[in-house]
């Protein structure tokens, strides 16, 4: 039996543009989704379930009980069981990787699967954090993953800046997504009413450490300022002619 | 008194100049606390490389040299620059965003238990403290941050901090022993793809031209971004439509969750301007939109915006900007 740990962070809906309101975040009316990214690692881990058979899929969320709603989702995709782990207080992406690793090491998955990056804080750290806390390998920005050698290790490609790497990384591990490796399933409503049986266990955290963030304190949020307004022109001509002797760009 | 180590980038031999935008911010950092900072080079070969960042000032160049520390491998790499940054003290481990150091970085820091920014635009040294500014919610947020801890890792994106000018090649070089044996061997290198075009990186280029969903294929691609961009003797890069439909591969992706872009000139064809596009793009300084939607929202934040047909309009760009 192989288990796989997944990730899903409750994030604002990528396509919201977030304000921030005399300092602090305007989340009126804000919808939230799962994390793209997470989406994508539960997507790759249901597939390798379809593929292999004997596999478990567990999501953990961290954060309020709203993230039930996340892991409910996460159910109804597919996933077996979930976990709420609550009590954090507004978690860096290095005490996520602190609470994930208690996690882990209850849970002992032989294969993690995390987003390349939360799109609220876009930090983009957590799963390397999670692997070098454990003492295992990471494959990060993860396109397309084997397993290979028995299921003991992972053969991934990586989108890099340069192009794509690829990588083995022995098991267990964590791997993060990026957008290419797969397109994650709508949730059907035999899927809905599923989940609703499937066991989804709250973990409320004790440990003073773990509560609260590790190393990062907010001291302040604001907005851009706003680009000042663009004209139209008209013709090729025009353009290159402001380009040139306006902007002095060319 | 900050003791910064900058984690140099290089590749095929060659520094990766956006380094030079984290040599620029811990010089700023050391110059502002009474500090200094030290330069880090990891990797086989490395004598070019070493060579060329002496001229920046550095206390230091810190050189790993080893066929072991080929490959920018994360388990090897991150545990050696924790390694180092323990042995030289540091304060600050700072590196130019990509996608080398968001790998690396964050599992070093994690190995000293040690926080981490990504993507910093911004410094202020508040009372002898370190404040940061990062950029969250795809662009739409500023937040001002502290890190606590003995150490703080950092990636900076490189826009933000102008590269600094080679002054004479003062920094001694300093090589450090590689434990072998001690490494880890978690990971083992495959391979990477080459770069096919002979084109600058969009992150490293003054003029960028991407094309998103208005441009059909390939070969439309290569004639008219291509066309473009070589026009300006800048780079090509996409939306990420093209990337998902085939026609681009993603290394040219600019957005949030791809490449982010402040060159002086950007031009957007056929792109209608997503939150997530526009994360990668808004801080440049000119932003020409062709779009054939006279209410795509890329001409919000456009300087320039010109309605019409990619296919029609581009050619004819070409044509004019290479008649000078
Ligand atoms: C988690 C997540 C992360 C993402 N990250 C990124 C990212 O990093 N970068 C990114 O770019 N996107 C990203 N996206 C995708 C983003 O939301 C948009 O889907 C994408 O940017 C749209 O690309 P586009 O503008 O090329 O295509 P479209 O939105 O389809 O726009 C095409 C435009 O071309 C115009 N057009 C068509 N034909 C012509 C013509 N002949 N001449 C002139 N104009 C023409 C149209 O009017 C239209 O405005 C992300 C999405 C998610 C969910
Ligand atoms: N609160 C959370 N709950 C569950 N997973 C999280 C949480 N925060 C971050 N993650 C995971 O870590 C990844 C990277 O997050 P970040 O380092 O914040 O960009 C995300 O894509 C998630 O898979």
């Amino acid at each position: 039996m192989m288990k796989i740990l997944v990730a899903l962070k409750r994030v604002p809906d990528p396509d919201t543009r977030i304000r921030v309101k005399e300092g602090v975040l305007d989340l009126d009316g804000v919808k939230f989704a799962v994390n793209p990214f997470d989406a994508i690692a539960l997507e790759q881990a249901i597939r390798m379930r379809e593929q292999l058979g004997d596999v478990e899929v567990v999501v953990v969320s961290i954060g309020t009980g709203d993230c039930v709603e996340q892991l409910r989702l996460g159910l109804a995709m597919g996933a077996d069981r979930a976990l709420l782990i609550s009590g954090a207080e507004a978690p860096d992406s290095l005490s996520v990787a602190r609470i994930l690793a208690d996690v882990y090491r209850r849970e002992r998955p032989d294969l993690v699967l995390m987003g390349k990056q939360a799109i609220d804080d876009d930090s983009n750290q957590a799963g390397q954090m999670l692997a070098a806390l454990l003492g295992i390998g990471q494959a990060t920005f993860v396109s397309k993953i084997e397993l290979v050698d028995g299921r003991s290790s992972a053969c991934c490609a990586r989108e890099t800046d340069g192009g794509i790497e690829t990588i083995t990384v022995r098991l267990p591990a964590v791997v993060t997504t990026d957008l290419r490796l797969n397109e994650p399933r709508y949730v059907s409503l035999p899927g809905i009413m599923k989940a609703r049986k499937k066991p989804l266990e709250e973990i409320q955290l004790t440990d003073p450490t773990l509560k609260a963030p590790a190393r990062t304190r907010v001291l302040k949020l604001e907005s851009p300022p706003p680009r000042k307004a663009g004209i139209r022109v008209r013709t090729v001509d025009e353009l290159v002619e402001k380009l040139r002797n306006e902007a002095k760009v060319i | 008194m900050e003791k910064v180590l900058v984690i140099s980038e290089h590749e095929g031999g060659r520094l990766r100049r956006h380094t030079l935008s984290a040599v620029a911010f811990a010089a700023k950092v050391a110059a502002e606390s009474g500090g200094r900072f030290e330069i880090l080079v990891l990797g086989e070969g490395m004598g070019e490389v070493a060579g060329e960042l002496r001229s920046y000032g550095a206390a230091a160049i810190l050189v790993g040299d080893h066929a072991d520390l080929r490959h920018p491998v994360a388990d090897k790499h991150g545990w050696m620059i924790a390694r180092i940054a323990r042995e030289r003290g540091a304060t600050m481990v700072v590196a130019a965003a990509s996608t080398f150091s968001k790998d690396i970085l964050p599992r070093s820091a994690a190995l000293m238990d040690a926080g981490m920014l990504s993507d910093v635009v911004g410094i202020s040294m508040t009372g002898g403290e370190a404040e940061f500014k990062r950029i969250m919610f795809a662009g739409n947020v500023i937040a001002t941050v502290k890190l606590d801890g003995a150490v703080r890792f950092l990636t900076v994106r490189s826009a933000a901090f102008v590269h600094p000018v080679p002054g004479a090649d003062v920094s001694p070089v300093v090589e450090l022993s590689v434990p072998v044996s001690e490494l880890p061997s978690l990971i083992e290198y495959g391979s990477r793809e080459v770069r096919v075009t002979g084109r600058p990186d969009p992150t490293e280029a003054r003029v960028v031209v991407s094309g998103g969903r208005g441009v059909k294929n390939a070969e439309d691609f290569e004639r008219l971004i291509g066309g473009l961009a070589d026009a300006f003797g800048g780079a090509a890069g996409s939306s990420r439509a093209l990337v998902d439909a085939g026609i681009v591969p993603n290394s040219l992706q600019v957005g949030q969750t791809g490449k982010i872009v402040a060159p002086d000139l950007y031009v957007a064809v056929g792109i209608s301007g997503a939150i997530q596009h526009m994360a990668g793009m808004k801080d440049t300084k000119v932003i020409v939109a062709i779009n054939k939607d006279p209410d795509a929202p890329i001409f919000e934040v456009a300087d320039f915006g010109i309605v019409g047909d990619a296919y029609q309009l581009v050619p004819e760009l070409i044509e004019k900007v290479k008649a000078k």
